[in-house]
């Protein structure tokens, strides 16, 4: 791999569909985001959170697009507003909800076609492999 | 001096967290998963480590965003399990090896791979779950049976290390661990995976017949998979899949000819494959 020209590496996973690869980008996109989740890990955090969420992410400084991502528990708009699912986690945990739960809101299935789905043998690479070659 | 004696990988999925902590293990969705672990659980008992470098990685659990370490060791006496958004899990305190992992990541260094030294951490689902699942359902006021190393490779922020360059801290791992003067069995942990996606509209993917090679290839050719580019793991076994990459990081630091002693692949596991094999060395 060139170490002068990073596009290639990083172009690579934008052709693959339905996925937001978190690399250094989105995490500096996310940081406020992803920080404020990790708040989450303290109980009396989430008390104070779950007393007034509005009140409470206003320290955070999120953007608005994150603001009604959190508030309306829109996991795959926290997703491109900059969010990784191991610091949402901690969110959906908060909420209660375990991570089948979650991530089954991002595909647009309902959570019984979801859990369908992986019960039979989870979702079939063929034809999600590539943007630009669907037939793969 | 220590010896490495067996490797061992294993998915670690947070949901057989919870399952273990709420009693779910007969339950018919968990029954066949804890099934797959009863050879793994007897096998263990036997083989009696005296330490177990466990390689994971942190969830966003003891890194937040304000740091990404892509080597890490934990070089504490003592680790808790840390509060993932639900509260302590209640198992035992992880109890470390401070001499041994000190020991180990100074090698480390001086063999140029530049390890982050952390002298204090909570240890995540990444790391409990596969003590679990080798050594059992234990409460908190019981004993994991051995000490452990700790061994937090990134894999959450790309992009995380190659497949090769695992594989050769692995190597490295095993001098470090050859060097070391106190009799210590060693059993190395390489955790994560297999195919698995946990975000986007393509969330759910499982492609068994890769996770199926993979797992051949970890016992007879490794160092084919080392040539396994990123995009191939995520392309084919989902944005999480890339945690694979940690278990040549483990198989490094066995011998060039192993045994396989067991293999279990099962499917779901929530939203993953699980794939777990054992391997001991040979001469």
């Amino acid at each position: 791999m060139s170490a002068k020209n990073l596009s290639p590496y990083l172009n690579e996973f934008e052709d693959i569909p339905g996925t937001l690869v978190f690399n250094t980008f989105r995490s500096r996109q996310g940081f406020n985001l992803n920080q404020f989740c990790m708040s989450l890990m303290k109980p009396e955090n989430r008390e104070k959170f779950k007393a007034n969420e509005a009140e409470y992410l206003k320290p955070w400084n999120l953007t608005e697009a994150q603001t009604q991502g959190v508030l309306k528990r829109d996991y795959l708009s926290m997703m491109r507003e900059g969010g990784n699912i191991y610091f949402l986690a901690k969110l959906f945990s908060t909420d209660g909800l375990p991570y089948l739960v979650a991530v089954a809101t991002m595909t647009g299935m309902s959570q019984e076609e979801y859990s369908n789905m992986m019960l039979h043998g989870g979702r079939s690479p063929k034809g999600v492999r590539s943007k630009s070659n669907p037939s793969l | 001096m220590a010896r490495i004696t067996a490797g061992v990988t294993t998915s670690h999925v947070p949901a057989i967290a919870a399952a273990i902590d709420l009693g779910k293990q007969q339950q018919p969705y968990w029954a066949p998963i804890f099934k797959g672990f009863e050879f793994s659980r007897k096998w263990m008992a036997e083989h009696k480590p005296d330490v177990a470098i466990l390689i994971y990685n942190d969830h966003a659990s003891a890194f937040d965003a304000t740091i990404f370490p892509t080597f890490a060791i934990g070089c504490a006496d003592e680790f808790l399990s840390a509060d993932e958004g639900w509260g302590r899990r209640p198992v035992p305190v992880v109890k470390g090896n401070s001499d041994f992992a000190c020991h180990i990541a100074q090698s480390l260094i001086l063999q140029e791979f530049d390890m982050t030294v952390v002298n204090r951490m909570d240890v995540d689902h990444g790391l409990t779950v596969p003590l679990n699942l080798l050594f059992g359902d234990l409460q908190p006021e019981d004993q994991w049976p051995c000490q452990v190393v700790p061994f937090p490779i990134n894999v959450v922020q790309y992009p995380p290390p190659t497949g090769k360059r695992c594989y050769d801290l692995g190597k490295a791992l095993r001098k470090a661990v050859e060097s070391y003067p106190e009799d210590l069995k060693v059993v190395v942990f390489g955790t994560g995976g297999m195919s698995h996606q946990l975000q986007g509209t393509r969330a759910g993917l499982i492609n068994r017949e890769w996770d199926t090679r993979f797992l051949d290839g970890l016992t007879k050719d490794p160092v084919g998979l080392t040539r396994i580019p990123h995009i191939e793991y995520v392309r084919e076994t989902g944005s999480e899949g890339i945690e694979m990459v940690m278990w040549l990081a483990m198989r490094g630091a066995l011998n060039d000819n192993v045994k396989e002693v067991y293999r279990f692949y099962h499917v779901p596991c929530s939203n993953t494959a699980l794939g777990h094999i054992i391997l001991e060395n040979q001469s």
